[in-house]
């Protein structure tokens, strides 16, 4: 793996709330190179929060610590505003999963991709439209010209996620972090998107987190998976070895899914041990 | 016990109009669990909801233990036929108990001993007396769906109606959700009517299962076909290829079915 | 979560805050207690809750307030100025204003509940019915609520009371008349909110009839919004009452009410200030009482819009 685009190191994340402050991030430390990197958890894990974190979008309630916290030697916790802003949308992306929350409602979901072109690259008006049709075409949309003419609530949720990926690419990130990109799409747009942020990562080098609930899709598309639970990291394993997990909530998770392959009765559901909230990683 | 026969559903007029069905046939016997997969679009949760005659226009036939269903439901039917829905949030009034929401269907149907029924409900679906009183906002997702099936099972009906009853869920909470339906209709002699994007989740639940792209029905396959990998249209081929899971090359050759 | 963690606290408040309660009256018992602590939280709400506490509490114990009954002229004390007898004065009948202000807080009570009982199940009822129902239905109603909306509430209050004499029950549904359009609206908006939501699906799959399912599922939803807006409203209704009084179509002489204590009281304003400026005062404390309630029940019981 080449140099790590980001370091993070003891990541803690905390919320105020009126019945006492809740952790939701209780001390987590990975790196991302330029790879596939995915975060699988169920709700609750902070497998969210952590990758909010990272671009300093934890609400406003919360507050972030960590050791350390860098990316391509800046570092995140220290750096101002100002530093901050440059950074979030230029250099490191973050898809959401609902994107109506993400796309002004006023503006044409076309003028809003071209934009985020023309401010990065400093594009004329043209180029950028020329590179946002070019887009909305990568990211499966069969008839671009007519989507760029559309405003947010006249797109299906399925396409409003295209578009929202569309945005988040154009400037070509060297990190982007998607949270459940995918999963308001059907199963055959969502391996499309897929195919295309593996574009991404093999051609151009960007560094992808994908944060899922969905431990075989991650399994099959990331290059290494964190598993979740309780705002702790259980296990990092490597994707391809995933069937081989050894922490009993890994195993848990993946036992408690109906398999195709193979016909049960019941299925074994997860027993969940407190002791995995306080144990030193394995 | 369900039987539909040239089921079409069309919503708007004139240029805008948009087949949701189209001549749709099928039939799930007493007892029996039937599956309609598909993508979004495909109909398949239109077709629940004509059944449930959540939305009553619709062309062709359906008949439910022998009788023709018209666009008003009566008492009987309803409790002969529950729904579950897929968003444990939506579906719980956010203003009444659990208590509540179990005794309004003996209220609207005038049955006796309450009481005992509402925690027999709740013991039917694993949970214990203290979420009686609780408010929906106070119990978990997956318990929210449990209560969501103890309304629809407490006027005792014969057919479920299920909407993705887990899909909103965590898998954890998918695998005893789905336990519980399968425990249930083995207890009981249930017949289910499941719709699922998840072809695992519908093989799990299911025996025949009716694949749907588009508002048509693109082929019945069943369970040991599903199991086998061994579907005759394409277009389950391709679905299935997609829920296995990311392969690069298998993306590369996806097709548009119409 | 954090609740059950903790050590169940003995006494009321651990029956207030136990996690599994026993009866639908506890549960109740609960969310009012957990929407009380909202509410005590903020400052500006419970300032409100107290003018309006003081007002219900002047009202109940008028007799033990007072030395006078606020009617009977004492004219050997006319126009004193405010003292440790009388603390707000006496008016030009010699009536003490204090004892008149708080016998008047009964007929302002009585206005704001009448004005409340008619105004709230109208407006629930023709929006709950009109969003629920749709189509041919809504276009009628809405019309209707519509033409009321036109209406320049004083003025038509004013053309109401000319007709039918004057005298506070007149008042009274002559507000209620020019009052009730905006709660309509607002449980409309509301229903065609929730309308489609899948628990009301669920109940109509249960066999529920139309009505059962706007009274027991629709309306308790809707409530909590026009609680709020009657309690901001309730200034307004105060004012419209008093704007009557004033001008001598509301509560009629001798009768406290503070508009009419106003109106009479106008022509001592250059010299006997207070005959006048108390009971305006009383107008002013009891309307702000009730907008800065209204805006912390919002807060309690309709949190969508208090976090926009």
């Amino acid at each position: 793996m080449s140099e790590p685009l980001i370091e993070v190191e003891n990541l803690r994340v905390s919320f105020r709330t009126p019945h006492g402050p809740i952790e939701a991030v209780r001390g987590v430390s990975f790196t991302l190179g330029r790879e596939r990197l995915g975060i699988v958890g169920e709700s609750g894990s902070g497998k969210s929060q952590t990758g909010r974190a990272i671009l300093g979008l934890t609400a406003r309630n919360g507050s972030i610590d960590a050791d350390r916290m860098t990316f391509d030697g800046i570092d995140l916790l220290k750096a101002s505003p100002r530093t901050l802003r440059k950074i979030r949308g230029a250099r490191i992306s973050m898809i959401m999963q609902d994107p109506r929350f993400s796309l002004n409602p006023v503006v044409k979901v076309g003028e809003q991709i071209a934009e985020a072109y023309a401010i990065h690259a400093h594009a004329s008006k043209r180029v950028a439209r020329r590179r946002a049709l070019e887009m909305l075409e990568t990211v499966q949309i069969r008839e671009p010209e007519k989507v760029f003419h559309l405003y947010p609530h006249q797109v299906s949720g399925g396409m409003g996620q295209r578009v929202m990926i569309a945005m988040m690419l154009i400037p070509e990130p060297d990190v982007l972090i998607a949270d459940e990109p995918t999963s308001a799409l059907d199963v055959t747009v969502q391996m499309q998107v897929l195919a295309l942020l593996d574009d991404m990562v093999r051609d151009r080098g960007m560094g992808l987190v994908l944060i899922s609930h969905d431990l075989h899709l991650v399994a099959s598309f990331c290059d290494r998976v964190i598993v979740m639970y309780g705002g702790r990291i259980m296990e990092v394993l490597e994707a391809g070895r995933l069937h081989e997990a050894q922490h009993p909530y890994t195993r848990g998770l993946l036992n408690c899914l109906p398999s195709l392959d193979h016909r049960q009765e019941m299925l074994p559901v997860l027993d969940r041990d407190p002791a995995w909230l306080t144990e030193a990683r394995r | 016990m369900i039987e539909i026969e040239n089921l079409s559903i069309t919503f708007g007029e004139g240029a805008s109009t948009v087949h949701a069905v189209r001549n749709v046939s099928f039939s799930v016997a007493e007892g029996e669990s039937y599956g309609l997969v598909g993508e979004s679009g495909s109909g398949k949760s239109t077709i629940l909801r004509a059944i449930a005659r959540i939305n009553p226009q619709w062309s062709g036939t359906i008949r439910v233990n022998g009788r023709y269903l018209t666009s008003k439901r009566t008492k009987a039917e309803a409790r002969a036929m529950q729904m579950v829905f897929q968003d444990p949030y939506g579906a719980l009034h956010p203003r009444h108990t659990v208590d509540a929401i179990l005794r309004e269907p003996l209220e609207i149907h005038g049955l006796n001993n309450r009481d005992a029924r509402i925690l027999a409900a709740l013991k039917d679906v694993g949970l214990g007396p203290e979420f009686r009183f609780r408010y929906p906002h106070q119990i978990s997702g997956g318990q929210r769906q449990r209560i969501a099936v103890a309304r629809a099972l407490i006027l005792e009906p014969e057919i479920l109606l299920l909407d993705e009853p887990t899909s909103a869920l965590d898998v954890s909470v998918q695998a005893e959700i789905l336990n519980l339906l399968k425990r249930l209709q083995q207890d009981r002699g249930l017949t289910y009517l499941m719709v699922s994007h998840n072809l695992a989740v519908v093989a799990h639940l299911c025996g025949r299962v009716a694949v749907m792209n588009r508002g048509r029905m693109v082929e019945e396959v069943t369970e040991d076909t599903l199991r086998a990998h061994t579907p005759s249209e394409p277009y389950t081929a391709q679905l299935m290829s997609a829920t296995e899971g990311y392969d690069r090359e298998a993306v590369r050759s996806y097709r548009t079915f119409d | 979560m954090t609740m059950a963690t903790q050590p169940r606290a003995a006494g009321l408040r651990g029956w207030l805050m136990d996690p599994s309660p026993a009866s639908t009256w506890q549960a109740r018992a609960q969310r009012g207690y957990l929407g009380w602590v909202g509410f005590r939280s903020n400052p500006i709400a419970m300032a409100g809750f107290v003018i309006v506490a003081a007002l219900l509490l002047a009202a109940a114990f008028a007799p033990w307030i007072t030395a006078t009954d606020g009617l009977t002229p004492n004219l050997g004390a006319r126009l004193l100025p405010p003292s440790a007898e009388h603390w707000l004065g006496t008016d030009q009948l010699g009536r003490d204003i204090f004892d008149r202000i708080v016998w008047g807080s009964r007929i302002t009570l009585y206005i704001v509940i009448l004005v409340s009982i008619i105004v709230a199940p109208i407006g629930l009822a023709v929006g709950t019915i009109a969003g629920y129902a749709g189509g041919w239905v809504d276009a009628v109603l809405m019309r209707i609520v519509d033409i009321f909306l036109a209406f320049p509430r004083l003025i038509l209050a004013l053309a109401f009371v000319a007709a039918l004499g004057a005298g506070i029950e007149n008042a009274v549904l002559a507000i209620a008349l020019t009052t009730w359009s905006p709660y309509a609206r607002i449980a409309r908006a509301e229903v065609l909110t929730i309308r489609k939501s899948d628990f009301i699906v669920a109940a109509e799959a249960q066999g529920a009839s139309t009505f059962r399912i706007i009274r027991r599922h629709v309306v308790p939803l809707c409530l909590a919004s026009v609680i709020v807006r009657l309690t901001l409203d309730m200034a307004g209704i105060i004012l419209t009452a008093a704007g009557l009084g004033f001008l001598g179509l509301g509560a009629q002489p001798p009768l406290p009410e503070w508009g009419a204590m106003i109106s009479t009281g106008r022509q001592f304003l250059l010299d006997q200030w207070w005959v006048p400026t108390a009971p305006g005062a009383a107008i002013f404390l009891v309307s702000l009482g009730f907008c800065l309630l209204g805006d912390g029940l919002r807060d309690v019981l309709d949190p969508k819009s208090a976090s926009a």
